[in-house]
């Protein structure tokens, strides 16, 4: 058991790893693709070759960034198989289509318009050009839309059926799975988050030039392009992010719980605009849950069920029930899963057996316990509780920071209209140290969403317990710290050779 | 609607898309041949700027098809994804990281103040062309060799040794297999650079290079060809689904189905009359000959190992565990709704052709890539 457990926590750590270097570039690949998208356009429209050479500054840190975001994605697909093999089968007729549209609808066209977008510019007509910029942009945001869709199935599963005979989940409708509220509103959040997260990039790299007094034209134009863009951007990533909390108190009470460090639930509940956690607290027990908290009471309630006086069930009531609530306890679900696997079992020995009639009873019993076939693999109550430390001071910190980027993003767009942004050198100083602000937010929105997932891989049906390969964790242990090593060189590579072309600046292109 | 198409209609269908991707794949190895050649085909550094952008322009759409290639089998045959690829782990994970490192080194190997120097970035350019190449070749030549796994009633997975995957490095066939992907990465390379490169010192080189890993490559092909119509192989049950050894069958396969043999002797005279075209004629355009050899050669080859009933994967711990593409694929509706995807395939093809058209029109020389600040 103690294996599986440690085989278990490498193969999340190795995820994790990959997962998180893998994001540290995805983003503004999606935002800056339609910033210089943006740029060259009106390059085209007005033939001025000012912007062009703005367009190819811009095209260079992509392309640098871009490299490093191919590096580190190929190893999360093929991670699936090789660290979740028994997920690759169990929901793999699921998540395997999404994957594979994924390459064929979006990364060609990202590869085969990239080269157009570098190396063809006298090689194909302006207009032809711009076409190939803005279909890098279009590819790059249609694979995220892609791989978000599989996500937000793993947050919410729908559209198939358990197969007992192949012993796996079956798509019964493709489009249940596309148009999952889920997945449609986790593309929308995610993509515009990293539209805002380009435009910070963007400003905060222009407005060290105006600190340095250097390229002072190339930065205001820059800014007014990425700070519109950032703006509009900004807004709908909170009114998304709004959304999202709703669909989490729909399908996901426990991350919700967990987000907002709730333990006895309530009507009228608040959210915590700031607070520290108690350490010592732990489910069930009688401690306060925070050692400090200011609240904006009702807030949750109406985030969560649009409704001021709504029921929020917490961390207490999801675990132990809550018979009011009629919310069924773990250990009721535990019981039915068992059930259930036992059913399953029972099931596959009359088949083999051949003996028809055991099989058909089985398999209505398993029917009738089948929704809660994956807490038949938790081995108690309190396994069903993600990490409520990390989950909520992370799901704060992006939520503190992304209202701070509305409001920086209004500064600056506000200085650089009126033309009194280089005067305000606090505001260049703020939009500067926003740039790993920016990386910091989205990266905490990541461990929301997955932590506050656990412990399930997919929610409420497969536990990561059961989702890994069967392997050594010391195998999984080498080749964690072989990524970690590798990723963390290509990395140091990558931000010197970025920070190194800044500094040249746009006049070499 | 959809069940009017039988599910082993659907099996056979993404078995042949599969091949057809993984043929494609071989065929755009060109970019790795040319990678492992660099040193070879370049004396000053104006010369290997050139090899590499020759290269650097294709690399993209070489790696994206190994990852289409991956999404396919996953979307198709998902039990092939998890039984292999949770098994052989460190074949897998050691081909991941020889292709993680090519992915920056193009477009960072010029740049300055890379951190670990230009000379680094081509040599990952040319471990990935020569070792990423061979592991890719060894883990395809367990499709006939087999692998070490135990596969239970729910189809979940584990394998019996310890060695994950690196087994398959002890077998003759997989190493072979290996080797000769890498060789005919070269000859595909040393035509592509000859193809699209103008440069008189580079094109003479070309020529010896290619003669020469031609004459590496004709062995290898014939002992991986023999190795493959000798060998036994394993056969399934079309109604128990019970796998037992058969007799010939993989030659069994073509003599059943002559067009599949038909496409692989026009395949590989294809191949052949290109090298011959570039050698004895000259022609820039003997490139083509061979990748369209290539693609038929590999699909001909991928396409014969799992019809007829054949097993695609045999387990060596466990005859039973064995994978075939009616146990190892997606059920009949993903099957069905990715093949109405797949109807995508001929729009990538053409804007991929128009692309590659409009940007090749020209060969490429030292002088543009001069003058092109964006270089790699």
């Amino acid at each position: 058991m103690e294996h599986i457990d440690m085989l278990v926590d490498w193969s999340r750590a190795q995820f994790a790893l990959t997962a998180l270097y893998h994001w540290l570039f995805v983003p503004l690949t999606l935002g800056l693709t339609f910033i210089v998208a943006i740029m060259e356009t009106i390059y085209v429209k007005t033939g001025d070759e000012w912007w062009k050479k703005t367009t190819k500054f811009w095209m260079t840190v992509l392309a640098i960034n871009f490299a490093i975001g191919l590096a580190t994605g190929i190893i999360m697909e093929f991670e699936f198989g090789t660290n979740w093999s028994n997920y690759s089968w169990i929901v793999g007729d699921i998540f395997g289509a999404p994957l594979a549209i994924e390459g064929l609808m979006a990364f060609f066209m990202e590869s085969t318009f990239f080269a157009v977008m570098f190396f063809g510019w006298d090689k194909v007509s302006k207009k032809m050009h711009l076409l190939s910029t803005w279909l890098v942009a279009i590819g790059s945001n249609l694979s995220a839309l892609w791989i978000l869709v599989a996500n937000g199935w793993m947050q919410h599963p729908m559209g198939m059926r358990f197969n007992p005979d192949t012993a796996r989940n079956e798509m019964q409708n493709f489009w249940d799975v596309l148009f999952n509220p889920n997945a449609v509103n986790k593309f929308l959040h995610t993509v515009s988050s990293s539209y805002v997260l380009a435009s910070l990039f963007v400003i905060g790299v222009s407005a060290w030039y105006l600190l340095k007094r250097r390229e002072v034209k190339f930065a205001k134009r820059s800014i007014i392009v990425a700070a519109s863009f950032g703006l509009l951007a900004s807004l709908y990533s909170i009114s998304t992010g709004d959304q999202s909390a709703y669909q989490v108190a729909q399908t996901q009470p426990m991350k919700l719980a967990a987000m907002e460090g709730l333990y006895k639930g309530e009507n009228r509940a608040g959210i915590v605009a700031f607070g520290i956690l108690n350490p010592k607290k732990k489910p069930g027990d009688d401690h306060d849950p925070f050692l400090m908290k200011v609240e904006i009471p009702g807030a949750l309630s109406f985030l969560g069920y649009h409704d001021l006086q709504a029921f929020v069930p917490g961390v207490d009531d999801l675990l132990y029930g809550n018979e009011k609530h009629q919310i069924a306890a773990i250990q009721k679900k535990i019981d039915e899963g068992k059930i259930a696997v036992a059913a399953l079992k029972a099931y596959k020995e009359a088949k083999k057996s051949g003996n028809k009639q055991r099989a058909k009873a089985a398999l209505e019993r398993f029917r009738a316990h089948e929704k809660y076939l994956g807490y038949g693999y938790l081995k108690k109550p309190e396994d069903a509780v993600p990490n409520i430390a990390l989950t909520f001071y992370s799901f704060h910190t992006m939520v503190g920071l992304g209202t701070w980027f509305l409001i920086l993003l209004i500064l600056t767009l506000y200085y650089t209209m009126i033309n009194e942004i280089e005067k305000k050198r606090w505001v260049l100083y703020a939009a500067l140290w926003s740039i790993p602000l920016a990386y910091v937010a989205h990266e905490m929105g990541w461990i929301v969403a997955e932590v506050g997932r656990q412990p399930w891989a997919i929610q409420d049906l497969l536990p990561v317990g059961m989702a890994a390969s069967n392997l050594a964790s010391t195998s999984v242990m080498i080749t964690f710290w072989l990524f970690a090593i590798l990723f963390t060189g290509l990395l140091i590579a990558e931000v010197k050779i970025m920070t190194t072309q800044i500094k040249n600046g746009p006049e070499e292109h | 609607m959809d069940t009017m198409i039988s599910t082993y209609t659907l099996q056979v269908y993404w078995w042949l898309l599969v091949s057809i991707i993984g043929s494609f794949f071989v065929m755009m190895t060109f970019v790795q041949g040319g990678q492992s050649l660099l040193y070879r085909l370049s004396k000053t550094e104006s010369e290997r700027d050139l090899i590499v952008n020759a290269m650097g322009r294709k690399w993209e759409l070489t790696f994206t098809t190994l990852v289409m290639f991956g999404g396919a089998l996953f979307a198709a045959f998902p039990l092939f994804y998890a039984v292999s690829f949770g098994g052989a782990y460190y074949l897998w994970m050691a081909i991941l990281f020889f292709f993680i490192i090519q992915a920056v080194s193009y477009e960072y190997r010029k740049k300055p103040n890379n951190f670990f120097g230009e000379r680094f970035y081509e040599w990952m350019l040319f471990l990935n062309g020569t070792v990423g190449i061979f592991l890719i070749g060894v883990a395809l030549g367990t499709l006939v060799t087999g692998g070490h796994f135990v596969r239970n009633d729910m189809n979940l997975s584990h394998w019996t040794t310890g060695s994950y995957g690196l087994e398959a490095l002890l077998h003759p066939f997989n190493l072979a297999f290996g080797l000769m992907l890498v060789f005919l990465s070269r000859v595909l390379g040393s035509l592509y650079i000859y193809y699209i490169v103008d440069d008189t010192e580079i094109q003479k080189r070309v020529l010896e290079t290619l003669k020469r890993n031609t004459l590496i490559f004709l062995p290898l092909f014939l002992f991986v060809a023999g190795y493959i119509l000798s060998q036994n192989g394993y056969r399934y049950d079309p109604k128990s689904h019970v796998v037992s050894a058969a007799t010939l069958q993989y030659l069994h396969n073509y003599l059943s189905y002559p067009a599949v043999l038909a496409i692989l002797v026009a395949g590989v005279l294809s191949l052949l009359w290109g090298v011959y075209l570039a050698l004895f004629k000259h022609k820039s355009s003997a490139f083509w000959y061979a990748a369209f050899g290539t693609v038929m050669t590999v699909t001909a080859i991928l396409f014969d190992l799992g019809i007829n009933y054949t097993v695609f994967y045999p387990s060596l711990s466990d005859l039973q565990s064995s994978l075939t593409i009616e146990n190892a694929s997606g059920s009949h509706y993903t099957l069905f709704v990715m093949s109405i995807v797949s109807l995508l395939v001929p729009i990538v093809l053409a804007y991929i052709y128009a692309v590659w058209r409009s940007m090749d029109k020209h060969k490429l020389t030292k002088e543009e890539i001069e003058s092109d600040p964006h270089h790699y």
